[in-house]
């Protein structure tokens, strides 16, 4: 034993960490999410499959070039760029022809993070800058909806997702209608906006409806949100804030008018919603960290996607709401701090 | 009792749950034996340092006075060895600079046994009196903070109190010398109690203990005076549950007001070691001579609570526990949460250090690979804050130099450093360090 001339580290406590870690975090993230994108390679077949593989390069090849450009240590091992592939990719319709996607990917990593200066400094949430980028920019195809469980899905490509880049996708519609019979082209939001007929809650629990990849199945979106949930790597206050105050206030224009207003169980599993409450809306960097704030913060996205959805133009509102919820964050914060123990009876 | 208890326990709001590691709880208190040589440093608590009242060359007896009290805010020092004087020098101490400390050679045949001391009959004494007694033993607030006891023990006429808070909780991982002495001292503990009650002139006292101590519960329960003045409650094992705030809130569910002191709302705390030692060198008139320090950590071969005489070197408590043969270490005075690692191994054991503890170079090792990352806003720090601050916000204000925004927005001066905000950021920010400097940087400011 050499007592006499031992190396002392000298450090500031606390000298013990809980070994929590962004990298755990993320990573656990990732993993949630794959039952997901597993669920839409099923569904779709080899487009999905593809258009995950796609987006998920692009992001993580756009990253490692905005490290490079920065001088930055390479930030891939963080996950976050991977999330944001995935994420991104399940939000797009099955049929969407590579190249665009290549192109919201890249713009996610760009403009919803890099320009921001990387994780934790994004105002808004990367997945849905390049998906508002890309309904933007191309309009027709980000509306346009493929069969799930065509027959031929796992050995045949459909046709608009090997366009050529720059190139305007041939018409869906011919092969989908061989692909499977009596199939409209429409999501169930649509169908109920512009044809008033409301898809039944089973069709959607389980992923039988037309949607985009990774938005079909509510039961297995909330299953993986279980899963973080209950690991602690995901605030639950979130999406039960986003769906309550969503069901609750379709609830109350149902109850004001039930002819024209669906039940609300259509308004929670219809759409993204239940992907956006889940793992959009939660994504932490652009979330309040105040415990009050998380709850002003889901309410505000699940009262103004029902808005979007009942009195805008759009079909589908959960996108917008989760931007608006981003910008508001920082706000929401500024007004929610919490009490200071024992500031009861004082002034602050 | 309430059948709820299992699942509303005592608490306080927020916290952390670290792991305990408290290995040497069901080990008896062991006696070290003298080093060669005592290094007593004049200020070992908060306050004026004692002045000496010996010089290079006397022989000084064990429990006898060395250092007088220097007005209010101070306590005496005494000698923890029979031997003689060496030297009134600048020695190493653990904050870093050198303090003028007794240097006493210790005689061979000196004896563990405190012959020295005036017993007294403490019934007799006024509250006044027990005070000046209590500081006549030279006694600090044991748990760590070194705060004069006599000073603690005294409260403004203005302010009634109604109960008397022992704080058994311990919350800090790996130390067990507060356990090991509610277990073995149970008598001189409630002792001690009754004196601090008439003290501060309450009727009532409450000992929490957290809940991953049932045998200290039932010790002390046992124990207790059938007359209901005394009750011991379990709270629940939770860190910083041993702070003053949280545990006022767990034990009586009373809010101390932000900035403000427990006597403001009628309540004095002490630590449990403190009252079962002034339990017992009280009524023999003794001052304190030793203190119970739980050594352990991954880098100690025999973890254990030892009873070490004040200004023992850390290297021969070390020598004595078994230190592991490794070249690289970290060594820490007080718990793994808000201990102060200690730069040279001639630094010695004063009053107010519960427990040394010992991290290999490995168990450091694998917190340096840890990539820090910026503040992803998880919330992870807002939810361990015990004091309801925004640790997050906070963060991002040191970084960017705003110390006044948060001092003035973020109430920075209601941090008392718990460190539970730095344990659970995923991000691996300093945040409690930057708390500190930022602290620090204003103090200046002000001064």
């Amino acid at each position: 034993m050499n007592l006499h001339s031992p190396r002392i580290e000298l450090r500031t406590s606390p000298h013990v960490v809980k070994g929590l870690s962004v990298e755990r975090i993320m990573f656990n993230v990732v993993l949630a999410l794959l039952p997901i994108a597993a669920f839409s390679i099923w569904q779709y077949g080899l487009s999905a499959l593809a258009l995950l593989l796609t987006v998920i390069a692009t992001c993580l090849l756009s990253e490692r070039l905005f490290n490079y450009w920065s001088g930055e240590p390479n930030t891939l091992s963080d996950w976050s760029a991977a999330i944001t592939g995935l994420l991104l990719a399940l939000t797009l319709p099955p049929s969407f022809p590579l190249w665009m996607a290549a192109v919201a990917g890249c713009v996610a990593i760009a403009l919803g993070k890099a320009m921001f200066g990387g994780i934790g400094h994004n105002v808004f949430n990367p997945a849905l800058v390049g998906r508002a980028f890309v309904q933007a920019a191309f309009p027709v195809s980000i509306s346009t909806w493929a069969p799930a469980y065509a027959s031929h899905r796992f050995t045949e490509f459909i046709p608009t997702t090997l366009t050529l880049p720059l190139m305007t996708p041939a018409d869906i519609g011919p092969w989908a209608k061989q692909a499977l019979d009596g199939f409209t082209g429409a999501t169930p939001l649509a169908r109920w906006k512009f044809e008033h007929v409301a898809t039944a809650p089973y069709d959607l629990l389980t992923g039988a409806a037309t949607a985009s990849a990774g938005e079909t199945s509510a039961i297995l979106i909330l299953l993986c949100g279980a899963y973080l949930a209950a690991c602690r790597f995901m605030d639950w206050r979130i999406p039960v804030a986003v769906l309550g105050s969503a069901a609750l206030i379709a609830w109350l224009f149902q109850l004001w008018n039930p002819v024209r207003f669906p039940d609300p169980s259509f308004v929670l599993l219809s759409g993204g919603l239940m992907l956006g409450a889940v793992f959009m809306a939660t994504d932490m960097a652009t979330s309040p960290v105040t415990p009050k704030g998380v709850w002003i913060y889901g309410a505000v996205i699940g009262v103004v996607t029902v808005m979007i959805r009942y009195f805008g133009g759009l079909t589908e509102g959960v996108m917008y709401a989760i931007l608006i919820g981003n910008a508001l964050a920082p706000l929401i914060d500024q007004y929610c701090q919490p009490k200071v123990f024992g500031s009861a009876g004082r002034k602050t | 009792m309430n059948i709820f208890s299992f699942i509303k326990r005592k608490t306080f709001a927020r916290g952390v749950h670290p792991a305990g590691n408290k290995s040497t709880a069901g080990m008896p208190i062991r006696r070290l034996p003298f080093a060669p040589r005592m290094t007593l440093p004049l200020a070992q608590h908060i306050g004026k340092p004692a002045v000496p009242t010996v010089s290079a060359g006397q022989e000084v007896v064990r429990g006898q006075l060395i250092a007088r009290a220097d007005g209010f805010m101070s306590v005496p020092l005494h000698a923890s060895v029979d031997g003689v004087v060496e030297a009134i020098e600048l020695r190493p101490s653990a904050r870093g600079p050198w303090a003028e400390s007794i240097v006493i050679r210790t005689y061979e045949a000196s004896t563990q046994a405190v012959r020295w001391g005036q017993p007294r009959d403490m019934d007799t004494l006024a509250p006044e009196e027990i005070i000046r007694a209590v500081q006549a033993t030279g006694m600090v607030g044991l748990g760590g903070a070194a705060f004069p006891s006599h000073v603690k023990l005294t409260v403004p006429k203005d302010r009634p109190i109604h109960t008397l808070v022992v704080n058994g909780c311990e919350c800090e991982p790996y130390l067990t010398c507060d356990h090991r002495m509610m277990m073995e001292m149970t008598d001189a503990m409630l002792t001690g109690i009754r004196y601090a009650m008439r003290a501060v002139g309450t009727p009532r006292a409450v000992i929490g203990v957290e809940d991953n101590k049932p045998d200290a519960v039932e010790a002390i329960r046992a124990k207790l005076p059938a007359d209901g003045s005394i009750a011991v409650v379990a709270v629940e094992t939770k860190y910083p549950q041993g702070a003053e705030k949280m545990l006022i809130k767990s034990a009586l569910g009373l809010d101390v007001p932000a900035g403000g002191l427990p006597s403001q709302i009628g309540v004095v705390v002490n630590n449990v070691g403190t009252l079962a030692m002034l339990g017992r060198l009280l009524p023999a008139g003794q001052g304190l001579t030793e203190r119970v320090v739980t050594v352990t950590g991954p880098g100690i071969d025999r973890p254990g609570d030892y009873w070490v005489p004040i200004g023992t070197p850390m290297r021969h408590v070390l020598e004595w526990a078994g230190a592991k043969a490794v070249t690289e270490r970290e060594i820490i005075l007080g718990g793994p949460m808000m201990g102060q690692a200690v730069a040279s191994l001639d630094v010695p054991v004063t009053k107010g250090v519960s427990g040394i503890l010992v991290f290999d170079r490995r168990d450091i090792e694998a917190e340096d690979q840890r990539r820090a990352y910026p503040c992803i806003k998880c919330g992870e720090c807002v939810n361990a804050c015990p004091m309801g601050l925004n640790p997050s916000m906070l963060g991002m204000l040191a970084a960017s130099r705003e110390y006044d925004s948060m001092a003035a927005s973020y109430h920075l001066g209601d941090c008392f450093e718990c460190g539970c905000c730095t344990y659970v950021c995923p991000s691996h920010i300093p945040l409690v360090q930057q708390f500190r400097v930022a602290k620090g940087i204003l103090r200046e400011k002000a001064a």
